[in-house]
């Protein structure tokens, strides 16, 4: 079963990759999950410096999915390269920095930086947290913003380029155009729906930012939509992500337009999710006489439905 | 599930068949334990381990203390034998225990939890131990033969004042510290509701004794991946850092966290 993938001159052995913010700096996992079976490790977002993230509480669970704003807490990308990229490397992960950056020049820098490093498989851009005021959103809700981050960062590296999209915007596939046009190897879709909930009985926000990111099966839906009208809208490949809990669901994102996922809230749910549905995707493949996962993208059936007789 | 055993309207002792996760114990740490995915919450739960179960000197089982509040706790408290649940683990920075001269053992309600395996560890040790035990009646007070076969000295406190000490538990603590004189002379742990494991902490510094406290945080996964449980710790120049409780903790030196900014 051929289950390899390309985004851009990046070579994945499975579409399978753990999502940014959702799997820490993948180190954290190195004990319980085999980092090189992964298609691919996201990392949780990084500035140029350290950051401390928003006061607890800073998740809450909702019906089929979570709200979190942890707002972007990390040791900033020296720190990263030192501290974690090593094992990483030595695991033979294929490791997608996600990077944030409250002006170009810092997205450009953080860049920068990464791109002296051997280890690092490519650059997420976040333009599209939405727990955090000057990280990134402010670029990822404009298309102005969106090119001019993605044109920032591919004049100072040669590592895949993909920059991270809000559904909080009325037109996802206006955003993956503008990142295609600016140089962008690829596009991921969709961060985290911004959401609110609130405690009853105490009339607080269960939240301490107020506002968080909806995340988890709530979503899914709504990224598969995404994912279709994008595909619909460019040739660069797709990164799908939304409410991805096992192979039926990475599938239904494959079909809808996905090169390759991201998996995120499940993680948290189920650590071992992971082997759940690579097992599964084989099986899928399997089943249906196919030999490659590629033969999967975009290849939703639209055409018109038969009459059922009567 | 080997067996749910329940010890009231609102608390059970649910022993699972985890002897791998037994074998690893070390007082203090916490499994992440799920009864079943349903539409209101999809993510599991912390729960201190609470017994590490020996049969013929083999470790066959361990245990968790739980209280009926939520929707999980809801549905462990319903288990049945033969029922499965999901549990990782053991997770998380253990008690140490080598410093303890005395250990004093500090518990609110289902804060008991990380002390029985404590306490099994302290006695093996010969270590004297005090477990100050507060809950709201005294048909909440559970297990205290286990430890009095431990050899624990018990400081009882109820909130309605139907066993030992009317209130809450850390008035027994401060007349004991006050009346322990030298630094350094008791090691205190407190596990229990937050502004418990504050009041003990402050206690402790006062009294120049070392505490360390089990806190309990809004958990997302247990290992460190999605940066919800963070703590706010004095890092060495006395500023706050958010520290992920489920790997930096959840045991923490009571000195150590900013309770101000908690
Ligand atoms: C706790 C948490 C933290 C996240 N942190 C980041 C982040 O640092 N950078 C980022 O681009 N996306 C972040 N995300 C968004 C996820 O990567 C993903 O886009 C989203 O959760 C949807 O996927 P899921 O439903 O599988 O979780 C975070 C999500 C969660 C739940």
């Amino acid at each position: 079963m051929d289950l390899r993938v390309t985004i851009g001159t990046l070579e994945l052995p499975n579409p399978i990759i753990a999502a940014s913010g959702c799997f820490g700096y993948g180190v954290e996992y190195d004990e319980i999950v085999d980092l090189s079976r992964l298609g691919g490790v996201a990392v949780k977002g990084l500035f140029l410096k350290e950051r401390d993230g928003h006061p607890p509480p800073r998740i809450a669970e909702t019906p089929a999915g979570m709200l979190n704003a942890i707002g972007l807490q990390g040791i900033g990308v020296h720190r990263f390269v030192r501290e974690k990229l090593p094992l990483l490397r030595e695991r033979g992960a294929r490791t997608i920095v996600n990077i944030c950056g409250t002006t170009l020049d810092e997205y450009a820098e953080v860049a920068r930086v990464l791109s002296d490093h051997e280890g690092v498989s490519a650059l997420e851009l976040n333009i599209s947290c939405p727990n955090i005021k000057e990280g990134g959103i402010q670029f990822g809700c404009s298309l102005v913003g969106t090119a001019q981050v993605t044109s920032a960062v591919r004049k100072v590296t040669r590592l895949p380029v993909i920059p991270k999209l809000t559904p909080n915007v009325t037109d996802v596939p206006s955003f993956a155009r503008a990142a295609q046009e600016s140089g962008a190897d690829a596009v991921s879709l969709v961060n985290t729906f911004l959401a609110m909930a609130i405690d009853v009985e105490t009339r607080r926000p269960k939240l301490s930012n107020l506002l968080g990111g909806l995340s988890g099966p709530a979503i899914r839906p709504i990224a598969i939509r995404m994912v279709w009208e994008c595909f619909n809208a460019v040739r660069i490949p797709i990164l799908g992500m939304g409410g991805i809990t096992d192979a039926t669901d990475v599938i239904e994102f494959m079909l809808a337009g996905s090169t390759a996922v991201q998996i995120g809230t499940a993680n948290f749910a189920d650590p071992f999710v992971w082997n759940k549905v690579l097992d599964g995707l084989d099986d899928y493949l399997r089943r249906h006489q196919m030999t490659r996962v590629t033969d999967l993208i975009g290849q939703i059936d639209t055409s018109p439905r038969k009459e059922v007789p009567v | 599930m080997l067996r749910n055993t329940r010890l009231s309207d609102d608390y059970n002792v649910l022993t699972l068949a985890a002897p791998q996760i037994g074998e690893l114990t070390q007082p203090g740490q916490f499994v992440m334990v799920k009864a079943g995915v349903t539409i209101d919450s999809i993510l599991r739960r912390p729960f201190s381990i609470f017994e590490v179960i020996r049969e013929r000197e083999r470790i066959t089982a361990i245990s968790i203390l739980n209280k009926r509040a939520g929707t999980n706790t809801r549905a462990l408290y319903a288990l049945e034998t033969g029922d499965q649940v999901a549990c990782l683990g053991p997770l998380g920075r253990p008690f140490t225990t080598l410093s303890a001269r005395h250990a004093w053992m500090v518990a609110g309600g289902v804060g008991l939890a990380p002390f029985a395996t404590l306490a099994e560890s302290l006695a093996s040790s010969a270590t004297p131990m005090t477990l100050f035990y507060g809950a709201r009646r005294a048909r909440e007070l559970f297990y205290l033969e286990y430890f009095e076969r431990l050899g624990a000295r018990l400081v009882l406190a109820t909130e309605d004042g139907s066993r030992g000490i009317r209130g809450l538990v850390t008035v027994p603590l401060e007349v004991a510290l006050a009346e322990l004189g030298s630094r350094d002379a008791a090691m205190i742990y407190a596990c229990g509701p937050e502004p418990m494991l504050e009041a003990v902490a402050t206690l402790a510094t006062r009294y120049g004794q070392p505490s360390e406290v089990s806190v309990e945080r809004v958990m997302g996964c247990g290992l460190g991946g999605c940066y919800s449980c963070v703590v706010p710790v004095r890092d060495a120049a006395n500023e706050s850092r958010f520290v992920r409780s489920c790997i930096g903790g959840p045991v923490f030196n009571g000195a150590d966290i900013m309770w101000e900014k908690c």
